[in-house]
């Protein structure tokens, strides 16, 4: 469906699936991590049917999301390549979040933040991952040492609250910024929208 | 399965304070390895009064079977050829659940109520709560819990909780032909090892103790042992064991710090939106696309 013929397309159809993918594992994983996590949200079980299957689903929505996000990885990983404006843009983002973007350098498809973001998250996603095959006691804890099981239960919690974290800001700054959310339910973003936040793509999507 | 007639001193992942009006006197099993002869009849006790059954094993060259402790085998007679300064010493050590004061299973335990420590002192399972996430097995500083392949459910001694809550002594006491195992409360049985542990220095065994590791509090389940300075000799007994850092840095700071993070952030959004308002397209820039795109007509 094509609202305004003059809008720029940002995501393909199919990005978009594989994000929301992607995002519903996260959410599902989040609620039943957190309901192992801390006793003040086990309630949190009752979403997937009891504690006993929360624990039997977390890690096999777990695997899915690893598949889908390594999907998604490599579709954008050539997108988030660091720059020195990116850097700039990083050290000037305070700004920005006072309310004063006038100074900010100018960015392409992603700025700094967005980069670093895809980044921590390719990081977190191993370190999750990698971990959480090693607690998942039904399959895998066998082979593994008590010193390293114990290690990555810690880095598995620790990963996750910083995930978490990090999605939050993740989808604050799709709020905050107004008209992005579009982008990831119909794929397009209007030139305004483009021309104000990622200049450089603007340009490159056209040519002025 | 609650026990009504036991309090419950501890329970995992709950927050607030269990029920501790009434007091119960604190008991203990206490194992002397120096009278132990082997004979295995506290593992064939356990197995008739819980109704456990494990498979029959194979002979690995020594007397241990089954080699290790599993789901339908909460004790296991551990038996260990050892050259000291008396010789070759053959120790026999009934290993199980040490029913720790301080239990890194139910610390680590994420399933309220499946873990429980009686205010008599005995750490007990209680499966119908358990959700199977060998999270006690990740805790435990002497590798005791097992989950069961069938039903995935945690398993282990319970220091016949059921017979001790109508005042009997647990199967494995009733049972030992040498009184090697006596049952009581924790301050008799640690007057009773300080007997024992007298008679032994006496007839040489001077380094002879009590053990009741003060790193987890202290245990409902004492060793006295000939060898007290070397508890390793009895196949790894743990010299020094404890809740293990990681774990309590897993389940102790980890859990405010997380929850306050994940809030910060998100009350943090909420408040920058409502006092700095919405990242919105300039009016001068929409007014330019427009000009671009009147110009391309």
């Amino acid at each position: 469906m094509i609202r305004d013929p003059s809008d720029l397309q940002r995501y393909t159809a199919s990005e978009r699936a594989n994000h929301w993918v992607v995002g519903i594992c996260f959410i599902l994983l989040g609620l039943s991590g957190l309901a192992l996590f801390h006793p003040a949200l086990f309630p949190l079980t009752y979403l997937f049917g009891g504690g006993t299957w929360t624990r039997i689903l977390h890690p096999f929505i777990g695997v899915v999301m690893m598949l889908f996000f390594v999907v998604m990885f490599f579709r954008f990983q050539h997108l988030n390549r660091m720059t020195d404006t990116d850097w700039q843009w990083v050290r000037r983002a305070r700004e920005m979040v006072n309310g004063d973007d006038h100074n900010m350098p100018i960015q392409g498809k992603y700025n700094g933040g967005q980069k670093l973001l895809f980044w921590f998250l390719a990081l977190a996603m191993v370190v999750l991952f990698a971990s959480g095959i090693v607690i998942w006691r039904a399959y895998f804890s066998a082979y593994f040492g008590i010193g390293t099981i114990r290690l990555a239960a810690l880095l598995h919690a620790g990963f996750a609250t910083l995930m978490i974290i990090a999605i939050i800001v993740h989808v604050y700054a799709a709020i905050w910024v107004r008209g992005t959310i579009r982008a990831m339910l119909y794929g397009t973003v209007t030139r305004a929208w483009a021309k104000q936040h990622h200049r450089a793509w603007y340009r490159q999507m056209t040519g002025k | 399965m609650a026990l009504q007639s036991l309090d419950i001193a501890k329970r995992s992942a709950t927050t607030t304070e269990p029920p501790q009006a009434r007091k119960t006197p604190q008991v203990a099993k206490l194992i002397d390895v120096s009278q132990c002869i082997g004979c295995k009849a506290c593992q064939v006790a356990c197995m008739q009064w819980n109704d456990l059954r494990d498979e029959v094993g194979n002979c690995a060259g020594t007397y241990d079977n089954p080699r290790d402790l599993t789901d339908q085998s909460w004790t296991v007679m551990r038996y260990a050829e050892v050259e000291t300064d008396r010789g070759l010493e053959w120790l026999i050590r009934k290993d199980g659940c040490m029913h720790c004061e301080d239990p890194g299973c139910l610390k680590a335990c994420p399933s309220p109520g499946a873990i429980v420590k009686y205010s008599n002192g005995i750490v007990d399972f209680h499966q119908e709560n358990c959700i199977g996430c060998g999270y006690c097995v990740t805790g435990c500083p002497f590798n005791v819990p097992r989950i069961s392949k069938k039903d995935s459910k945690a398993y282990k001694c319970t220091l016949c909780s059921d017979r001790v809550a109508v005042g009997l002594e647990p199967a494995c006491v009733k049972v030992c032909p040498t009184g090697c195992i006596s049952f009581g409360s924790k301050e008799d049985m640690q007057e009773r090892a300080d007997e024992r542990v007298a008679e032994l220095k006496e007839r040489g065994f001077t380094n002879a103790g009590l053990y009741d590791p003060a790193g987890v509090g202290g245990t409902h389940v004492m060793y006295v042992l000939h060898h007290a300075d070397k508890p390793g000799l009895y196949s790894g007994l743990p010299a020094d064991p404890a809740i293990s850092p990681t774990v309590s840095l897993w389940k102790g700071v980890t859990k405010p710090l997380a929850m306050a993070g994940i809030a910060a952030a998100a009350l943090g959004g909420l408040f920058h939106y409502v006092m700095k308002g919405p990242n919105d397209v300039s009016k001068e820039i929409e007014a330019e696309v427009d000009k671009e795109l009147e110009g391309e007509k």
